[in-house]
């Protein structure tokens, strides 16, 4: 990368605002011919608005876009494929109701809305098989695929396109490690015939494997951009979060002998897609729920939580068991479960209504509280720090952090005796991340039993006091103390022992 | 809904406003032609025709909040209209007495099996009430042989279509009574909340813990009581039941609600804006007769303005989708 | 081909109700299979089909189209008028009355598209612009038509009846290649995740107005083919026919929340409901009760199709994707 050729793309004193929201702030970054650049930031860093800006899906507010040296101004994804940048996008662009070939045809160039150029099938069978793809059949419809079928698809997909500019937007994170190396291959190849390829992932290892430079992103802006290797680990966290990160964390207390469980699974199932597990929560404790995505965990929050039909085996919640029929049985005082949902935006808010009527939904329902009663949510609001301009704005017009302490402070408000909560921090800004560890711990010591699923290693790790990495519908392994460690809970997600295999993660 | 400290209540805004300044503006245009229009008269006369669409339109407000749509107001309100005519023309005291409350009582029952199929099958609203109104056209047909129903309204019946009391009709009066009590069940109860939260994202109320299902079967059945309100006013004004009588109330209705703000696609919107579109759309309807304009212009005048408002609506709300 | 069976499996089950329910309709008719019984009914089955042809096309874009009635009888009228005199003439005379239905079908998808007003809306206030102009242009029923081009369409070729040669050219000369081209493809994209297919490159909004003019041309070749069949221009036939393409498409397994359904799909859902109708004049029913029947055969298709929803067991399927 001495002398440098015209880049494929790059972009000029780039914002972009939605709302009050900045997601990106004066970038300026290129991309070269030839090489594997990998993004690193935290969810919310603007990675995936970078993305998104240069294939086209939005527009940037200020600045310019180029493609191999030339401004141009995308009016849609449309646009950039015709320039050969193609994005592999982490909500995939997958259509449910057509098939795996369809969806692989779909504004396919050549074809838009003409006669449909049917060729490209035979490369993609190809593809798809070197990438472990044999059983994905043709002629399946996609929403009948697993999450990691679908990255399959969606990878070849792009790569069928013939695309000069790759882009890879946590692409492969439901994938195994075999084929995720499979899938590298196939990246590699591409790079060496000159295709540039734009990289996000949160696997570290990931990105030391694949990467030849590596920019790094937080709040909207790029920190740095360096040769891979340049930097250590520690250095680059140190980069993306701005801080420490035992900064970030409250501290670990050790939990008093005669600490009583508040929450006792005991052969909970929902077969298939849970099998048996039993667990407790203790008074003080948070527990964590970790593995790769779609394993089973998620399931277990909502079984928890009455959302499905014919669960097996007992709950009990101080000792008393507790049916498990649906929310509204749940969130009573008698059984004091609260659930925060994965997908704040469309299932924990409702967006188009304001921030105080979002905070009493939950609380309406309970006679022994007045939901109208702003008193009810001021103590959480206040501890989390919600910043607003008034409580009658809508909700929407909150950032995600802020939208999440909303989503808190109503299930707050029913002072639950066991919080559900299905990966809260996701693409929250990092002062909103410690003030909710912060909060969390505070709960877990007034004895709130917290059972916390995550995506995200360093909460596992740093705030849970054990957690369980589910495969397969089943618990793995249950860590805890020193045995909590980045490498237990990759080695325990991927279903390998851990002292071998995935050294270099 | 929030009332906290504005200087006005957050149900008058401009959207809701709109069809009131449509009427006046028709009102005061028509005149200039047709003076007769601004006449004490014509005015309240309006007022009485407009109470039947008006009290259709309050209980598909409701429906249509939830995000969802009633298609059986027509054979519904007809069902109720035979029922009420039929006991009320039977001669039993007894049978009379009850004429209104068993009217009521199918428009229920209606709502009922229209909201549990929306909830309980998850039909899509659109589908399971057009094929409910098919069979109650059915039973109808099976029940008066395909001829006119016989019976005739009762007095209280044709009192509260064609009365008066201090000089404004008694079907206006009775119109603003339900719309005044289904407002006050919508602000002072958590039902109306409730609605509109779920109109906007059912999913994130029943995560709420909100019993979602009771909700809207709830609302059907406040719809099909206001269909069968209806049927019992159009049954009093015309003193008997006839064959279609709801037909041409369906689309009006609809028209009546989208008009006064309430979005189609459930959640924002409200009664007080409704009672505007109803106003709009029965003097408009009243106007284009007055100016003895054919049907055929009536039809495409009445489906421009309509439009045009709608526009307006969107031109308003800017780039919001 | 087990992608095939779950791909068309609403499909191959709808199509075996209709193969039940003609048997048993040629089975019982007094005059067997004869051509001149398969005739009519096919007619009849037809118009209904190309009609529900018209809902489809709006519907697999999440759409809906409360026009394709008014469209039909706006054409029809039109068509009246147009279809009689030299060869050239009619022949201008077809193509105008199917441009005419493009361009209603273009202002639906303009309305929506860039009016951003709900297809359910738009098209109840288009509709009743579409009557109008109907109207206008019959006020009455009534009109000419070429009687050798009539025949030639609506009677027999060597024994099959011609509307389902028109309909096998329909569905081999254009649906199936139809359906492997971008825009066909397309119309499912959007109906199904728009944000995928914007994603994917596709032009959301040309596809979009495509499927609402495609809509507004089957509605005119609806309107052409029932022209041809009662030789009249009628304005009045609107509400029957649309409200009938819902129930035709929805029986055809074509879902209303966009993606998923075929033409063919509709195509069978609208035989079914015309062979129902049709089975009931020689089922020895009373005539009395056919109504009813109908509406329950209607409601029970619709409620077996929701039933999966009550076998789900993640709560939250209930609200949909």
């Amino acid at each position: 990368m001495t002398d440098l050729p015209t880049p494929i793309v790059s972009i000029e004193a780039v914002t972009k605002t939605f709302g009050a929201t900045v997601a990106l702030k004066d970038v300026d970054f290129q991309c070269f011919p030839g090489e594997v650049h990998a993004i690193l930031g935290e969810n919310g860093a603007g990675k995936s608005t970078l993305m998104k800006t240069i294939s086209g899906v939005i527009r940037p507010t200020s600045g310019v876009l180029r493609a191999g040296g030339t401004p141009v101004t995308f009016k849609g994804p449309g646009d950039a494929l015709r320039a050969g940048f193609v994005c592999m996008y982490q909500e995939l662009s997958l259509v449910p109701d057509l098939s795996v070939q369809e969806n692989l045809l779909l504004g396919a160039p050549g074809s838009r809305l003409g006669r449909l150029d049917r060729s490209p099938l035979a490369t993609a069978r190809d593809l798809l098989d070197r990438i472990d793809g044999q059983d994905i059949r043709l002629g399946a419809k996609v929403s009948d695929l697993t999450l990691a079928e679908c990255q399959q698809v969606e990878i070849v997909k792009a790569l069928i396109r013939k695309p000069k500019l790759l882009i890879l937007d946590e692409a492969t994170s439901a994938l195994n490690a075999s084929v995720v190396e499979k899938v590298f291959d196939l990246i590699r190849a591409q790079r060496d015939e000159g295709v540039a390829v734009l990289f996000i992932s949160h696997r570290f290892h990931e990105i030391e494997a694949l990467a030849d430079r590596i920019s790094v992103f937080r709040n909207g802006q790029r920190v740095e951009t360096f040769p891979n290797g340049a930097h250590d680990y520690a250095a680059i966290i140190d980069m993306m979060v701005g801080q420490r990160i035992d900064e970030l964390f409250p501290a670990k207390r050790s939990l008093p002998q005669d600490a009583k469980t508040v929450l006792d699974v005991a052969d909970f199932a929902w077969q298939p897609e849970v099998k048996p597990t039993s667990f407790t929560v203790k008074a003080g404790q948070i527990v964590g729920l970790g593995g790769l995505d779609g394993q089973g965990q998620s399931r277990l929050l909502q079984g928890l939580f009455g959302l499905l039909r014919g669960t097996e085996g007992t709950l009990r919640i101080n000792g008393a068991p507790i049916p498990t029929t649906g929310p509204k049985a749940a969130k009573q005082a008698n059984i004091g479960l609260a659930y925060i949902p994965e997908d704040r935006k469309a299932d924990g808010l409702i967006q188009d209504q304001s921030i105080m009527e979002n905070l009493d939904l939950a609380a309406m329902g309970r006679a022994d509280l007045a939901a109208g009663d702003v008193a009810l949510y001021a103590g959480s609001l206040d501890r989390l720090e919600l910043k607003h301009g008034g409580l009658d704005l809508p909700v929407s017009s909150l950032s995600g952090g802020n939208q999440q302490k909303v989503v808190l402070a109503k299930w707050l408000a029913l002072a639950p005796k066991v919080l559900l909560l299905a990966d809260p921090t996701r693409g929250i800004d990092v002062k909103t991340k410690t003030q909710i560890y912060t909060l969390l711990r505070e709960l877990a010591d007034a004895g709130t039993a917290i059972l916390l699923l995550s995506t995200d290693y360093e909460e596992l790790i740093h705030l849970c006091d054990e957690t369980h990495i589910f495969y397969d519908g089943a618990v793995t392994r249950s860590l805890s103390g020193d045995d909590l460690s980045a490498q237990n809970i990759i080695a325990a997600s991927l279903n390998i022992p851990s002292d071998g295999g995935v050294a270099h993660a | 809904m929030m009332t906290l400290t504005r200087p006005l209540p957050s149900w008058i805004n401009l959207e809701a406003l709109l069809p009131y300044i449509g009427t006046l503006l028709l009102i005061l245009g028509a005149s200039t032609a047709f003076p007769q229009v601004l006449s004490l008269d014509y005015l309240t006369q309006q007022l009485q025709i407009a109470a039947f669409l008006g009290v259709l339109a309050t209980g598909a407000t409701i429906v249509i909040l939830l995000g969802h749509i009633d298609l059986s107001v027509p054979w519904t309100l007809n069902g109720a209209a035979i029922v009420a005519t039929a006991m009320a023309g039977s001669g039993n005291a007894a049978l009379i007495a009850l004429a209104i409350p068993a009217a009521i009582l199918f428009g229920a029952a209606v709502g009922a099996v229209n909201g549990l199929g929306v909830t309980i099958l998850r039909i899509p609203s659109m589908v399971w009430t057009l094929a409910i109104n098919s069979i109650l056209l059915g039973l109808a047909v099976l029940n008066t042989g395909g001829f006119n129903p016989r019976g005739e309204s009762s007095a209280l019946m044709s009192w509260l279509a064609t009365g008066s009391i201090a000089g404004l009709p008694v079907s206006f009066l009775f119109w603003m009574a339900v719309s005044l009590a289904l407002a006050l069940v919508m602000t002072r109860s958590g039902f109306g909340r409730y609605l509109r939260s779920i109109g906007y994202n059912e999913k994130a109320v029943y995560l709420s813990g909100v019993s979602t299902r009771s909700v809207v079967v709830g609302a059907f059945v406040i719809a099909g009581v206001c269909s069968a309100l209806g049927g019992v006013l159009l049954a009093g004004y015309a003193n008997q039941a006839y064959q279609s009588m709801g037909d041409p109330f369906l689309l009006p209705t609809i028209a009546a609600v989208v008009i006064g703000g309430t979005s189609i696609l459930g959640g924002c919107g409200g009664l007080f804006g409704t009672i505007g579109g109803v106003l709009f759309i029965t003097i408009l309807n009243s106007v284009l007769s007055v100016a003895q304009i054919s049907d055929a212009w009536r039809s495409i005048i009445f489906g421009a303005i309509i439009l045009a408002m709608l526009l307006f609506q969107t031109l308003r709300r800017g780039g919001r989708t | 081909m087990r992608d095939f069976f779950s791909a068309y499996r609403r499909e191959l089950i709808a199509s075996g109700v209709l193969v039940v329910l003609l048997s048993v309709y040629l089975g019982t008719h007094p005059r067997g299979a004869s051509t001149y019984v398969l005739t009519i009914w096919a007619n009849q089955c037809v118009i209904l089909g190309l009609v529900a042809i018209a809902q489809f096309f709006a519907v697999i874009v999440r759409g809906i189209d409360l026009s394709v009635g008014a469209v039909m009888a706006l054409t029809n009228t039109l068509a009246s008028h147009l279809l009689d005199g030299s060869a050239v003439a009619i022949g201008l005379g077809i193509v105008a009355v199917l441009v005419a239905g493009v361009l209603c079908g273009l202002l639906n998808g303009a309305l929506v598209v860039f009016g951003r007003i709900q297809p359910i809306v738009v098209t109840l206030a288009t509709a009743s612009i579409f009557v109008g102009i109907a109207l206008i242009l019959r006020p009455t029923p009534g009109g000419a038509v070429n009687y050798d081009l009539a025949d030639a369409i609506t009677l027999d070729l060597f024994g099959v009846p011609t509307a389902l040669v028109i309909v096998a050219v329909l569905v081999f000369a254009f649906w199936l290649p139809f359906r492997r081209t971008g825009l066909g493809l397309g119309l499912y994209a959007v109906g199904s995740s728009a944000q995928g297919a914007f994603q994917s490159g596709m032009p959301v909004t040309t596809i979009r107005l495509a499927a609402f003019s495609l809509a507004g041309l089957f509605g005119a070749i609806a309107g052409l083919f029932y022209t041809f069949v009662t030789t009249t221009g009628d304005a009045g036939i609107a509400p029957n026919f649309t409200l009938n393409s819902i129930a035709a498409v929805v029986l055809g397994g074509v879902l209303l929340r966009g993606g998923t359904g075929s033409l063919i799909g509709a195509l069978i859902g609208a035989f079914i409901l015309k062979t129902i109708a049709a089975l009931m004049f020689f089922s020895g029913i009373p005539s009395l009760a056919q109504p009813l029947f109908e509406g329950m055969i209607l409601a029970v298709a619709i409620a077996i199709g929701g039933a999966d929803i009550l076998r789900a067991r993640n709560r939250l399927e209930a609200f949909g994707r």
